[in-house]
């Protein structure tokens, strides 16, 4: 592969969604609690079978939001519409359509995790045989079975979260929000329902994700919506919104790590790189390349072949969601620091 | 991004409307909820049990002999009035109960759950208020057994029947009070001193444990409209006779009206909590 490649998987879509249809559509949502502004015209898309991020530090409107689209609130102005029923004039067919998993599990934690399915199968009209399986069925997919006559108050919080997304599939929803699935799960739990999700998708649904983890953001959602105070304040495919934040860094790793001073000292010589000098970074073996075009990635990879030099490897990386958030509001978002730096590559072997 | 919006999917699913066959479904759905609760969590049969033994017990012996005499008798004569006028307090006291119980509930995520749900949004209140009913009949039946057992007679079975219809039918109409309690207040501390409140006025002047004769006039006044002596008077009328209409006919007015008037507001307050 070649450097071809590298351009076209780096290229920035600037119109992916043309002619694909919205399962959830909002327009000019607003909701005020006294003097706070919850939400403050917020207009979204997400279209159907993928997956919308809305990220945003705690208090950014991410719940409120959800619970509009849920029908559980009603919003002081604006439009919206969820798998086309309106959430003001038609909530009762848009209940049949969604599922809703909650940053607090929404469970009967007195009730045994299988009682807990068969109750919302019978609240969605199931016959009793048909909930019955489905409830056995779901307990199976969510490795659950085990625990299926205890107590929801004696599951972890993993197990609860599970079972919590289980109850939401029980009537395929369409339209799925999960609003901040993972918060408060430790990291190995957390991969767990991340696992899940992927699977839902993967089966077809359509979700609208909240979030304050750039990671998860990055792991789940092919399309982000950064909501701050209230306002969208950035919306559009993650590598897209990177890219506007800030340029790309270009990892060359020459097969001879001699080569790597000369080759730095080529590309600034050349006055090819962008507005920083190339780095090296001796502890890879690679050279770091600022760059903020196509064009300039392409006469860097050029020159590279020029001199003859052999490369290892190649790739571009993308600023990290904490850098998009940090620019795009001026603030840093509040999400906990522990996460590990996201990373995105497209990486190429020559 | 485009604008485009799915069609509404197929035709059967955009009914709105919910059959009352699925309506006792969901209510059934949600009952079963409680009763595992209960069989989760069997002290929380205590109230329905004990109270009834111990206040039958506690009037009977302590204010028997005296309140008796009153009546031209003795314990056993009290034991014919207070019976019937238990069967009233025991309907209330449970009553009072779905207020905490409903207010708990409503402090968990799984409340969200059932209102995303295209189910009636009355349904969850009727699930609660069918399950305090049997509570309701347990308590009754265990107070009948008291009752007998420290000497009440049973003379006019019909009348015991008809008068345990009467105290849940009441019973059920004070409920919606307590829920819109339950879904308005804060916590279960505030809704149990509110109920407490109510209770215990409602409760001691009216003509459940004596008769109102002796009391002062304003005090009388306050007993006569008090739905609980009108439910007290009639169950008494009809267990061990004496007059009924006019109490009956005030007792259902109550009924009527209490449902009519809290019912909505308390299914309003429940689908609009935020």
């Amino acid at each position: 592969m070649g450097a071809g490649t590298l351009m076209g998987m780096t290229r920035i879509d600037k119109n992916p969604d043309s002619g694909a249809r919205s399962a959830v559509s909002v327009r000019g949502l607003v909701k005020h609690y006294g003097e706070t502004k919850a939400l403050d015209g917020v207009d979204l898309d997400v279209r159907e079978g993928t997956v919308l991020g809305v990220l945003g530090p705690n208090g950014a409107g991410k719940t409120t939001l959800v619970r509009i689209l849920s029908t559980l609130i009603t919003p002081d102005a604006g439009q919206a519409t969820v798998a086309g029923y309106n959430v003001l004039t038609q909530p009762r067919q848009l209940r049949r359509v969604i599922g809703l998993t909650g940053q607090y599990a929404s469970v009967d934690e007195k009730l045994p995790g299988w009682e807990n399915l068969y109750m919302i199968g019978r609240l969605l009209d199931l016959p009793r045989k048909d909930a019955r399986r489905r409830a056995d069925e779901l307990l199976e997919r969510f490795s659950l079975t085990e625990a299926a006559k205890r107590p929801a108050s004696t599951y972890s919080g993993g197990m609860r979260r599970r079972l919590d997304l289980a109850a939401s599939m029980i009537g395929h929803p369409s339209v799925l929000y999960l609003d901040e699935p993972t918060t408060g799960l430790d990291p190995r739990t957390r991969n767990e329902v991340w696992k899940e999700v992927k699977r839902m998708v993967a089966d077809g649904a359509t979700v609208l994700l909240t979030t304050q983890y750039m990671e998860e953001a990055e792991q789940l959602a092919s399309e982000l919506t950064v909501i701050d105070r209230g306002k969208v304040i950035a919306s559009g495919r993650i590598d897209e919104l990177k890219a506007r934040v800030g340029g790309r860094t270009l990892r060359i790793r020459p097969v001879d790590p001699l080569e790597l001073r000369p080759l730095a000292s080529l590309f600034d010589e050349l006055g090819l790189t962008g507005l920083a000098a190339s780095v090296v970074d001796t502890e890879t073996g690679t050279v770091l390349v600022p760059i903020l075009s196509d064009e300039q990635l392409t006469a860097v990879v050029g020159a590279v072949t020029a001199r003859g030099i052999t490369i290892g490897s190649i790739s571009t990386e993308l600023p990290s969601l904490d850098e998009v958030f940090l620019s795009l509001t001026g603030h840093k978002a509040s999400a906990p620091q522990d996460a590990a730096p996201t990373r995105a590559y497209e990486e190429v072997s020559a | 991004m485009s604008t485009a919006v799915a069609e509404a999917p197929l035709a059967a699913k955009g009914d709105p409307r919910i059959s009352p066959r699925a309506h006792a479904r969901h209510i059934g759905a949600l009952v079963r909820r409680n009763l595992l609760w209960i069989r989760q969590d069997p002290e929380s049969m205590f109230d329905a049990v004990l109270m009834p033994v111990i206040f039958t017990l506690l009037f009977v012996y302590v204010f028997g002999g005296s309140i008796g005499q009153s009546l031209g008798g003795g314990q056993d004569r009290y034991v014919q009035y207070v019976v019937p006028g238990l069967m009233a307090m025991t309907a209330m006291n449970i009553a009072t109960a779905v207020g905490t119980g409903f207010n708990e509930d409503f402090q968990k995520g799984v409340m969200d759950r059932f209102r995303t749900l295209p189910i009636g949004q009355g349904s969850v209140l009727f699930a609660k208020i069918v399950v305090e009913l049997m509570r309701m009949l347990v308590a009754t039946t265990i107070l009948m057994i008291v009752g007998v057992l420290v000497g009440f007679d049973i003379t006019n079975w019909p009348g015991l029947f008809a008068s345990v219809g009467l105290s849940v039918l009441f019973g059920s109409s004070l409920m919606w009070i307590f829920l819109v309690l339950g879904v308005t207040m804060k916590n279960a501390q505030s809704v149990q001193a509110m109920g407490f409140l109510v209770l215990m006025p409602l409760q001691f002047g009216s003509s459940i444990f004596s008769p109102t004769r002796t009391m002062p006039g304003w005090l009388q006044n306050f007993t006569d409209y008090n739905p609980l002596s009108a439910l007290a008077d009639t169950t008494r009328g009809l267990m061990v006779g004496g007059p009924v209409t006019h109490s009956l006919w005030v007792t259902l007015a109550w009924t009527a009206g209490l449902t009519l008037v809290m019912a909505p507001i308390a299914i309003h307050k429940f689908r609009t909590k935020s």
